[in-house]
């Protein structure tokens, strides 16, 4: 595919959200702002034990109960389901077993949530109460009380990958570093809680209002689940309230309220509370990282051998693909000859883990750079140049099969080099403040669908009436990223009329074609280059209209400045309106079609595995962290990070800019103050009071700095921007917290009790009471 | 479930409900007057996005007792412009990148404008601590404050207009 050189100014223009003057009015519906007449509101029983054979419930006091509607429970809707075709392992309700604390175990619609929640009381559920497993290593050793049939000793998946001579390139080796790493389980913490409302139509069909990033999932989900067919099931995405992955998968309130809804024949709406948000979780899990690596005296790397564990909880959900990502994104970032690999998801009795920014690269990220800038350390070498000695050379293909087309990243490192001072303050600032950098990357989504087909990924319709409004129907799903805006951007610039002029109509099933979701960093990418080729094929129609016309070929014409004219005597023209009623009256209407699919050479290698990983495209990071850390109190605090992101071509920049800044304070925030505590299955700080994310007051002053690698096969050159930031913010802080008081916190998130422990550990090695300067004692 | 009728002043309107004597503000806002800009995130005060401004005060609406509020002039973030014209907090939200998926945006604009009300020029570690009690979970904080320096350098301008 050729890239279409913009003309007209929209692409590359830094312009406000299309969606935002909803948003600044309190006039843009998310799903919980909707009400409809006759509405039921619904709740969910959730189990109190980790791990427990239902032996029965009686829910007849609460369908007794005045207002109470509808009473589900497990066997009401027993078809399992689950976001990968490999791991059908949910049902919207237990149908046997509680699998952890807050599984979903039955489910009331009543004309109020006071009714509701007192209907839910009156369940009773008869438990026999199992042993349970909470720790992820004691887990897969588990030899009875399996969580699911069919998944001997607890393990969801493993997955062993070695790519070149393992042995040979520790060999090669001159310094080799071994480590194991860790890191505590994050949540998404969306600001929306999860909503759904689902209306049961008087013909027999659902129209379903949810908080989702992959409508056309849902969509097949409640079909199977509520046994309609497709057709039946109307899903329609509102303005939805940050995803971040946590609505990237069906979530059990969106099927329990069209249980409901089917069985009271009424509209049903569930809101989560935001205790129940984290118990829904689908987060980035507990991550064990076994790592071993070498380097060359001269700074290259010769080998990773990386162990990585994951507690997946007690369903399948995405497991096998975050694992999976874990081990593939080892590649596609430094020219690493030798690797291997062994990844293990593992059940446990806690929610299920999932999907979230940045989705398996993280952890394993986090480990690898803090390992490099150690090694770094050790060949007295500046990490920075590490990182330039170990560049692919792109364009390529990687050992593991990942085809790298556009590779930004050595600019990205020069880039936050310069602008962060970093060769006048590495090793040089004053004990207590420190610098650090890393590198990270991720795909511009997934080359293949989770569902394996030889359908387009996304396809775009565009109609125009004699109003000459130009509508735009697309499957892709806006979550607040800005994709709706990308969209009526790069429509605009290849039509050659101004965004006003686009109108968007976004993930609704009955009347937009299908996108596979807001994941993997897919939409510019995919919806981006098949808005280009549906607006190329609609201003062909117009040009061929204005050809006849003019008496020339369409060919001689050019769309630009909301007008058709000659490219040799821009004198000759019309203005859009005219020209497109000249077209319908051509060709008896206007519509237009554009779809995308990867090529057949971004899908990756034949392995077992080899199909996650895989993307048409990498964006790559670089940032420069900078800290100041408490030596008395162990307290770190991020004064500032400088960030680059090659995001291939930046549409909107303050949309780019906005998605670096935020992937950059999710890094942050997982760093140095994010984890949920778990206590036995239970979740210690279920609430935004408890769990932190950070707020002004903590967070860091980014500078965020776009690089352009122009992707050849990108969307006029671009590629992702909203995820592959987030994982090198978190290692490089890591790093600045070494150098500025020469201790290495492998264990995330990184609290002052952390770093006091270690800087306490190292004053006692060195023997003394006083202040350890950061070269002295042992690492 | 007894009901008692309380009057509201919101935004600039008395409005009359009949409401459970423990009914929330932010339920009345959302449930009663259809008032949906207002937002639930969390269940216990922690995230802002049900900030309203009770006589130029941000108050957490889901904390509040609707009863309790009859005196005071409550403006919600349907109320921040005037006939169809955006208050340049809004504007700044809008057109700088500080609302993305905009869940919280209401309560940030409503933090914003209690601000720029007590003190129109503010510098960037007040708007930090203004800020403080409110959770964004997308932007990263830096183009939020960018609107409200939109807004700071709009206002002024906006005011000489409107004097005009």
């Amino acid at each position: 595919m050729t890239i279409p050189a913009e003309k007209n100014g929209v692409v590359g223009r830094r312009m406000a959200m299309t969606d935002s003057l909803g948003k600044v009015t309190g006039l843009g519906k998310y799903t919980d702002d909707l009400a409809v007449p006759g509405m039921l509101v619904g709740k969910i029983l959730h189990s109190p034990h980790a791990h427990a054979r239902i032996r029965a419930i009686d829910t007849s006091r609460a369908e007794a109960l005045a207002g109470v509607k509808a009473v589900a429970t497990g066997k009401d809707a027993p078809n399992p389901y689950g976001i990968l075709p490999i791991g059908h392992d949910e049902r919207v309700l237990a149908l046997d077993k509680a699998r952890y604390i807050g599984d979903n175990v039955a489910a009331v619609a009543a004309t109020s949530a006071e009714i509701a929640e007192q209907a839910l009381d009156l369940i009773e559920v008869d438990y026999e109460v199992l042993p349970a497993w909470f720790d992820p290593e004691k887990s897969m050793l588990a030899e009875t009380h399996w969580i699911h049939e069919g998944r001997p000793h607890n393990i969801e998946k493993e997955y062993h990958h070695e790519f070149g001579d393992l042995e040979e390139g520790f060999r090669q080796a001159d310094f080799v570093a071994e480590q194991r790493y860790y890191a505590g389980e994050v949540n998404h913490a969306a600001m929306e809680p999860h909503s759904t409302l689902a209306i049961w139509e008087p013909e027999g069909r659902l129209t379903v209002y949810s908080s989702t990033q992959v409508p056309y999932y849902l969509q097949r989900t409640v079909a199977d689940v509520c046994e309609m067919p497709m057709s039946s099931v109307r899903i329609i995405k509102p303005l939805i309230g940050g995803g971040f992955g946590g609505k990237s998968e069906v979530i059990p309130l969106e099927v329990a309220s069209c249980v409901l809804a089917k069985q009271a024949k009424r509209p049903v709406k569930i809101t989560y509370t935001r205790e129940e948000v984290f118990y829904a979780h689908r987060g980035r899990p507990i991550t064990i990282v076994e790592l071993k690596a070498g380097l060359a005296r001269d700074g290259r790397i010769t080998a990773i051998q990386a162990r990585v564990v994951q507690d997946g909880g007690a369903y399948c959900g995405y497991g096998p693909v975050t694992v999976l990502y874990s081990g593939a994104l080892l590649g596609a970032i430094y020219d690493i000859p030798n690797v291997h690999y062994d990844g293990y998801r593992v059940l446990t009795n806690k929610p299920a883990c999932g999907a979230m920014r940045g989705h398996g690269t993280v952890n394993v990220r986090f480990a690898f750079e803090a390992m490099l800038d150690r090694l770094a350390c050790d060949a007295g070498l500046d990490p920075a140049d590490v990182r330039r000695r170990n560049l692919l050379k792109a364009p390529c293909i990687t050992p593991n099969g990942l085809r790298v087309t556009s590779y930004g990243l050595p600019e990205c490192i020069e880039k936050v080099v310069e602008r962060s001072g970093w060769n006048a303050k590495k090793g040089k600032l004053p004990y207590g403040k420190g610098i650090g950098i890393a590198c990270s990357h991720y795909v511009s989504g997934a080359a293949n669908p989770i569902i394996r087909s030889n359908m387009p990924h996304t396809t775009v319709n565009i109609k125009i009436d004699r109003d000459a409004t130009v509508t735009v129907f697309t499957g892709a799903s806006e979550i607040g990223q800005g994709s709706d805006t990308i969209q009526v951007q790069i429509v605009a610039e290849v039509l050659g009329v101004q965004p006003e002029r686009i109108r968007l109509v976004a993930a609704d099933t009955a009347l937009t074609p299908v996108d596979l979701g807001s994941y993997s960093s897919r939409v510019t990418f995919m919806a981006g280059n098949a808005c280009i080729e549906a607006a190329k094929n609609m201003r062909e129609q117009i040009l061929a209209a204005v050809a006849k016309k003019f008496g020339c070929a369409a060919t001689e014409l050019e769309a630009g400045g909301e007008a058709i004219y000659k490219k040799d005597d821009p004198r000759m023209k019309v203005g859009f309106d005219e020209a497109v009623v000249m077209a319908i009256d051509f060709h008896g209407g206007l519509v237009a079609q554009g779809s995308y699919a990867p090529p057949e050479g971004a899908r990756g290698g034949k392995f077992k595995g080899a199909g996650v990983g895989p993307s048409p495209s990498y964006s790559y990071s670089a940032q420069v962290a900078e800290v100041t850390v408490d030596p008395e109190t162990g307290r770190v605090r991020v004064d500032k990070i400088v960030a680059a992101h090659d995001c291939g071509r930046a549409l909107n920049p303050l949309t780019v800019e906005g998605q670096i800044e935020g992937s950059v304070y999710m890094g942050f925030g997982q760093a140095l103050q994010e984890e949920m505590i778990w206590e036995k299955g239970r979740l210690m700080n279920p609430s935004l009071l408890e769990y932190r994310i950070p707020s002004t007051i903590e967070n860091p002053e980014i500078e965020s700095i776009i690089v352009e690698s122009i992707d050849p096969e990108g969307p006029f050159g671009a590629k992702e921007a909203g995820e592959g930031s987030l994982a090198a913010t978190i290692p490089a802080i890591a790093s600045a917290i070494y150098d500025a008081v020469g201790v290495r916190i492998n264990s995330l998130p990184i609290t002052p009790e952390k770093v006091l422990e270690a800087l306490q550990k190292k004053r006692k090695a060195a023997g003394g009471n006083g202040a350890v300067g950061r070269n002295g004692g042992a690492r | 479930m007894n009901k008692e009728i309380i009057r509201l002043q919101v935004n600039g309107e008395e409005r009359e409900v009949a409401v459970p004597a423990y009914k929330l503000l932010l339920d009345v806002l959302r449930e009663d007057l259809g008032l949906t800009g207002s937002k639930r995130g969390c269940d216990d005060s922690s995230c802002g996005c049900c900030a309203v401004l009770v006589d130029g005060v941000p108050v957490l609406s889901c904390v509040a007792i609707a009863s309790s509020y009859q005196d005071g002039a409550i403006t919600t973030v349907e109320g921040l412009g005037v006939a169809g014209q955006l208050d340049p907090v809004q504007e700044g939200y809008a057109e700088a990148g500080g609302a993305q998926c905009g869940f919280c945006t209401p309560g940030f604009m409503i933090a914003t404008k209690a601000l720029l009300d007590r003190n129109p020029n503010p510098g960037i570690d007040e708007i930090r601590e203004a800020l403080s009690s409110n959770l964004c979970r997308c932007t990263g904080y830096m183009q939020i404050y960018e609107s409200v320096k939109y807004a700071i350098e709009k206002a002024p301008a906006r005011a000489t207009a409107g004097a005009r």
